[in-house]
């Protein structure tokens, strides 16, 4: 499935300044049951965003209607636990293209990576800077300029350096995938299969 | 210089290196099950790709299974849906497929070492997390998304950038009464969940040579636990030994070959580790865990640390104690629990049946505690009733179930209900993972034992 390209993103953002927000937060596994890519965006966060009964509940951050943006702030150690794409999906389908933390878990970073959401990673102190700024002022503006690979804030003088690789900058201001890749390098690897032992 | 364990198998495996970018890694051996492949194959349908080594290719029912009545259809529509969209693509595909009743069914990472699709020296890859529990074999193993489920089935391989090498070395003797999940869940407790993010691990030491190697499975199955992609232990005699002539290990010449290459897996004297952990055997105890995720863990004896309530972190901290219902400065010890979950990838092997068994022979079941003793495979149920342990555990009013995932994840009918207390041989505290406002306590099964017999949080070294 490709995506949208991102370049240069500006946004207000939503604050989740929670530590170790992990993917069966995010996804419970009770969600998992459909074998295609729909609806996951209704399930984003499923317990914190709603009672058992299918009430909201009001106290949780997605319910806040003065928050909103294109851009999710998380607590430190984000999306560890469950390899589940569908966790970047439900983020994804929401509505969210970057996730903005001080520390993402592996397999959730590539699997944004692989998706088209752009992971963030900046230091502990800018991250509590921009919660507490948010948290003033919901309609502060973020931008994500990954064309220039920075990450600014209204109302904050200073900037961080966006990190990425420059293959997956490329994929992500273009809209490409690894398999748009691997499918062409085929014959080299059935030569590479070819000599394997097992 | 010298090369880790690590490099010697990632660098054998790898196609092409891309400058600023990642590795193309050829990968072995594919594992698929229900959950995060069905839309990897719409992916690779709607690209009009097929699958390029489907002989590389395993596919198992298990996430998504009734552990009752297997041999009836299964009631939920949407899992029914998913487990038959699975037997379709592996159908279509030409790829083995071992859905429920099957002899080689089970949990995905009970059966690739069963039927020696695990080998030392091979890449691993499934669409789940705790596939490092194949590096117990010196192996490669690690989890992935569906996007690289779908790059795998395409392509055989997939595109990752080269981890930094970490080796956590413990030796010595352990202490009575514990057991390989006590060893990883000290060590989480030390490093935190996300000490090992961006690592790949080697457990190195005669605390891990000398385990089983389903002790060294239970291990590396943890490795996800603390942040990092997989762990590794070099492959040794026992090994070899345990991969020798079963269903798709290397037979004849093949064997000679990779005993060659395997031989040589072991990080060289003078190799280099980017971060190192030395730990003593002495030092762990049983071990249990009072929070929200693997590393809130402690010594069974221990009471549940206090934090600085001026800290930001420490939100997190109390908003997890208070799903648990617990207090800072509280024992462990003494509290009431209401369920017993024996199974899942972690300890659902025939060692963690053999272990619950110890304890709980000629003793009853508490009556306050309802217990889930689900194996991890076909294979492991049948060796449950032959060794006599079905016997051992029906005397002491307890029921086996069928193989599956079962209340790890709870996304089966098996979930405990809201705010009911689990003692767990699993993986994952993490709120609601067994079920919504569940509250599980992680432990080996010899803690879950001693608790399905007492009704709570008990030592069991006073049983062994």
């Amino acid at each position: 499935m490709t995506y949208d390209p991102l370049k240069i993103l500006e946004s207000t953002a939503v604050p989740l300044p929670i530590e170790n927000v992990d993917t069966d937060q995010i996804i419970p596994a009770r969600f998992l049951k459909a074998t295609e890519r729909v609806g996951f965006g209704e399930n984003l966060f499923r317990d914190w965003r709603y009672n058992q009964d299918g009430s909201l509940k009001n106290d949780f951050i997605l319910n806040n209607e003065n928050f909103s943006g294109k851009i999710l702030i998380g607590g430190k150690n984000f999306g560890s636990g469950s390899s589940r794409e569908h966790a970047v999906w439900a983020i994804y389908d929401y509505g969210f293209r970057c996730v903005v933390s001080s520390f993402f878990a592996d397999i959730f970073k590539n699997n944004c990576l692989n998706i088209g959401v752009l992971p963030v990673q900046i230091s502990d102190q800018f991250l509590s800077q921009i919660f507490d700024e948010v948290y003033r002022n919901p309609k502060t503006i973020i931008k994500i300029n990954l064309l220039e690979e920075f990450i600014s804030v209204e109302g904050i003088e200073k900037t961080e350096k966006i990190s990425i690789t420059a293959y997956k900058k490329d994929n992500m201001t273009n809209g490409f995938d690894d398999i748009d890749y691997l499918v062409n390098i085929k014959e080299k690897i059935k030569n590479f299969s070819s000599k394997r032992n097992f | 210089m010298g090369k880790t364990l690590f490099d010697k198998v990632w660098d054998s495996h790898v196609v092409e290196r891309i400058s600023q970018g990642p590795d193309v890694l050829f990968i072995d051996r594919h594992m698929i099950h229900e959950v995060t492949s069905p839309v990897a194959f719409i992916g690779l349908k709607n690209r009009g790709l097929k699958v390029m080594s489907p002989e590389r290719t395993f596919a198992t029912a298990d996430h998504n299974t009734p552990t009752k009545n297997q041999h009836l259809p299964v009631k939920d529509p949407l899992s029914a849906n998913q487990l038959k969209t699975l037997e379709r693509n592996a159908k279509e595909y030409g790829i083995s497929y071992w859905g429920l009743g099957h002899k080689n069914n089970g949990i995905v990472h009970v059966i690739g070492p069963e039927q020696g699709i695990t080998l030392p020296g091979a890449t691993i890859v499934c669409g789940d997390s705790h596939t490092s529990t194949h590096g117990a074999f010196g192996a490669i193993a690690f989890g992935i998304g569906t996007s690289e489920v779908e790059m795998v089935l395409a392509t055989q391989c997939i595109m990752q950038v080269k981890p930094k090498k970490m080796r956590i070395n413990i030796n010595g003797e352990l202490n009575k009464g514990v057991t390989p999940k006590d060893i990883a869940l000290f060590i989480i407790s030390k490093i935190s969940t996300s000490g090992a993010t961006g690592y790949f691990v080697e457990y190195s030491g005669s605390a891990f040579s000398d385990l089983s190697m389903e002790g060294r499975m239970t291990v590396c199955n943890l490795s996800i636990e603390m942040g990092a992609r997989g762990g590794m232990i070099a492959p040794d005699a026992k090994t070899f030994e345990y991969v020798k002539g079963r269903e798709f290990s290397p037979k004849g010449n093949d064997w000679e070959k990779a005993m060659k290459f395997w031989k040589t897996l072991s990080s060289d004297k003078d190799a280099k580790f980017d971060k190192e952990f030395s730990f003593n055997s002495n030092e762990i105890e049983p071990m249990i865990t009072y929070g929200t995720n693997p590393g809130m863990g402690l010594s069974i004896l221990q009471k549940i640390p206090s934090k600085d309530p001026e800290k930001s972190e420490n939100i997190s901290y109390k908003k997890s104690l208070n799903y648990m219902g617990y207090k800072e400065g509280e024992f462990m010890l003494g509290k009431k629990i209401d369920y017993v979950f024996l199974g899942s990838c972690t300890n659902g092997r025939i060692e963690d049946f053999r272990a619950f068994s110890s304890i709980v022979k000629g003793r009853k079941k508490s009556n306050r505690v309802t217990a889930w003793l689900v194996p991890g495979s076909h294979n492991v149920m049948n060796a449950i009733k032959e060794e006599g342990i079905l016997d051992i555990l029906e005397n002491s009013g307890f029921e086996l179930r069928e193989p599956g995932c079962s209340a790890c994840l709870a996304m089966n009918d098996d979930k405990i209900p809201k705010g009911k207390y689990v003692v767990s041989t699993s993986n994952r505290n993490f709120e609601g993972r067994q079920g919504p406002g569940a509250r599980t306590i992680l432990a080996s099964p010899l803690v879950a034992a001693a608790a399905a017999i007492t009704g709570e949080i008990t030592d069991p070294r006073k049983y062994l």
